[in-house]
């Protein structure tokens, strides 16, 4: 029963310009190649034969189908799953068909039989592989989910809403109107974090609620926290999976602010260099606090999502350099789905 | 009765004013004066030894509120202490196995007032309870002089040697006698310190070298040389391997 809406993903076709994708498309179709050549050799010595005969009319199909999908991946976004679907389809069989006349040329027959036989294997050979695509979507549906219950219990620590809201609690007799701004701001960041976490938003927006958050640890925190912001304003509306920076930063006050006496700086560092975006985050490493708990959880979370969203071309590296405890992300630009 | 004399100890400044604001509305049920605040374990030392009732927060940097109330103790008369927490499982859950006094944050007046009421009345805490809540190391060693705390830094510290009573703590600059047991600093410090004698431990990193000192017993015996100190220490035959493979170690 889909009863509760968020734990199903609407279908969709994989973006063909990911790395990962294009790669499983690669080797899933020539996997299957060699299991239909295997089934039709009667003995081993054929094998070799069927291969190359298979590869000759495959893989430059193949290819030009992944170049035709990549160059198109953003019309298709904009189609429906099942219209996207058909878009595939007519892709492959008219990539097939375009390029059966160049086959004869490297010893293909040029029957009609071999014609017809071509787009049949086509048609299934696509058919299998968006199966697969489906399939792995319908997989890593309920891992969505459960990441993003995950990442609940792993981000606001009760720590910060205990400390916050006495913090607000020290301001409503004396500055009533701030404490209403801090109370402001502590609902739109729970907002955030109770919503459906897993459609992709714009950084402004995560980089916004990173500002609500630091403003409320600065009014606890005072003098303690200092924060250098180094935007890039091209890189505004990239798409970016939600809460991908706050509980780094919520690591950053927890881990590099909170254990000192001496005010302490977090920097916070985004760029776009052309169809890269990366973000950096730093602040103090003090070796005597490592002990205190919860900085592997959020990271190995976001490394999750991170890699649901976008494969193998997203990446979050550490390192402890001078002193200070640096992260940093690297993923693709992208403005639209 | 004298209104009680209460001291706030926490880093952040908001929660702080909180408590006072709390205090206010309690001091109609219960007179006091608060008499000192402070942001860190070492300041608060210095101002809660003229104090009757202590509120600290536990998490705070440097000096955790539970190392603080363990220096506090060496004090002939120390003050109560409640502490404050916003959200420490472990510690809450230690505090009540050994019915120690807490309050959470956000703080309730009512709260706040039984906590005080209960602590004037005069429940000590046992010798040993804060060391079993936080097994951390502490950073400072403590001395009761005339009424007041002195902090030692530990890493201040050349040697200590039991002696009697006491354990003899020595820095570069002076003595102080701590009243704790050898084996139970060992025992806390051992990343820190190590036995060179039944009665002595040395801090390892202040160890400079070792020489064949004097004969004793017939035979010539060892002695570890400390940066900064023309002593020479001996070492027991029985210790003598353990600090010569840490001597070797190093190299």
């Amino acid at each position: 029963m889909q009863s509760i809406r968020q734990n199903h993903l609407p279908d969709a076709l994989p973006d063909f310009r990911n790395l990962g994708v294009i790669s499983r498309i690669l080797l899933a179709v020539n996997a299957l190649a060699l299991l239909f050549a295997l089934a039709r050799s009667r003995e081993i010595g054929e094998f070799a034969g069927k291969v190359t005969e298979i590869a000759g009319s495959l893989e430059p199909v193949l290819l030009v189908v992944v170049v035709v999908l990549y160059a198109i991946s953003t019309l298709l976004e904009r189609l429906a799953y099942a219209q996207g679907l058909l878009a595939v389809f007519a892709v492959v069989l008219t990539v097939t068909a375009a390029l059966f006349p160049f086959e004869s040329l490297i010893g293909g027959s040029g029957e009609w039989r071999a014609f017809a036989w071509n787009l049949g294997s086509a048609a299934l050979a696509t058919g299998a592989v968006a199966g697969y695509f489906h399939l792995r979507n319908r997989a890593f549906s309920p891992a969505i989910s459960e990441a993003r219950l995950q990442a609940l219990q792993a981000r606001i620590r009760p720590h910060f809403l205990f400390n916050s809201l006495n913090a607000v609690l020290s301001l409503i007799r004396k500055d009533p109107k701030r404490a209403e701004g801090a109370l402001e701001d502590l609902a739109e960041l729970f907002r955030t974090v109770m919503a459906d976490n897993r459609q992709l938003i714009a950084l402004r927006d995560e980089l916004s609620l990173c500002r609500q958050y630091l403003n409320l640890e600065q009014l606890r925190l005072g003098d303690r926290l200092r924060v250098d912001w180094r935007l890039d304003p091209t890189a505004d509306d990239a798409l970016v999976p939600p809460m991908v920076l706050q509980p780094l930063v919520e690591n950053a006050v927890y881990h590099g602010i909170e254990p000192g006496i001496a005010p302490g700086l977090i920097e916070v560092r985004i760029e776009r260099r052309n169809d890269r975006l990366w973000l950096q985050l730093t602040n103090p490493y003090h070796p005597d606090y490592q002990h205190r708990q919860g900085n592997h959880m959020a990271l190995a979370n976001i490394r999750e999502r991170l890699q649901l969203h976008f494969d193998v071309e997203a990446s979050l590296n550490t390192r402890i350099a001078d002193g200070r405890y640096e992260i940093g992300i690297a993923m693709p630009y992208r403005t639209s789905l | 009765m004298n209104p009680i004399r209460v001291v706030i100890v926490d880093d952040e400044q908001p929660a702080r004013s909180r408590l006072r604001e709390l205090l206010e509305d309690c001091r109609t049920d219960l007179p006091h004066s608060v008499v000192g605040e402070a942001a860190n374990g070492v300041d608060g030392l210095v101002v809660a030894a003229k104090a009757d009732v202590v509120l600290v927060d536990i998490h705070m940097p440097e000096m955790s509120g539970i190392e603080f109330a363990r220096h506090l103790q060496v004090l002939e008369r120390p003050p109560a202490v409640i502490f404050v927490t916003a959200h420490d499982q472990y510690a809450v859950e230690a505090f009540e196995v050994n019915a120690l006094d807490y309050l959470t944050k956000p703080v309730r007046a009512v709260r706040l007032l039984t906590a005080l009421k209960k602590a004037v009345s005069g429940a000590r805490l046992a010798r040993g309870v804060l060391e079993s809540i936080d097994p951390a190391p502490r950073r400072h060693f403590s001395v009761a002089e005339r009424g007041r705390v002195i902090l030692v830094p530990v890493s201040d510290v050349l040697y200590l040697r039991a002696e009697l009573k006491y354990v003899t703590l020595r820095t570069r600059d002076r003595e102080h006698l701590v009243e704790e047991s050898l084996t139970q600093i060992e025992h806390e410090f051992d990343k820190v310190f190590v036995r060179v004698h039944r009665n002595c431990l040395v801090a390892r990193r202040w160890i400079r070298g070792f020489e064949r000192g004097a004969e004793t017993e017939g035979e010539a015996g060892w002695s570890v040389i400390l940066e900064g100190l023309d002593e020479k220490l001996p070492v027991s035959r029985r210790q003598w391997p353990q600090v010569k493979s840490l001597a070797e170690s190093r190299q």
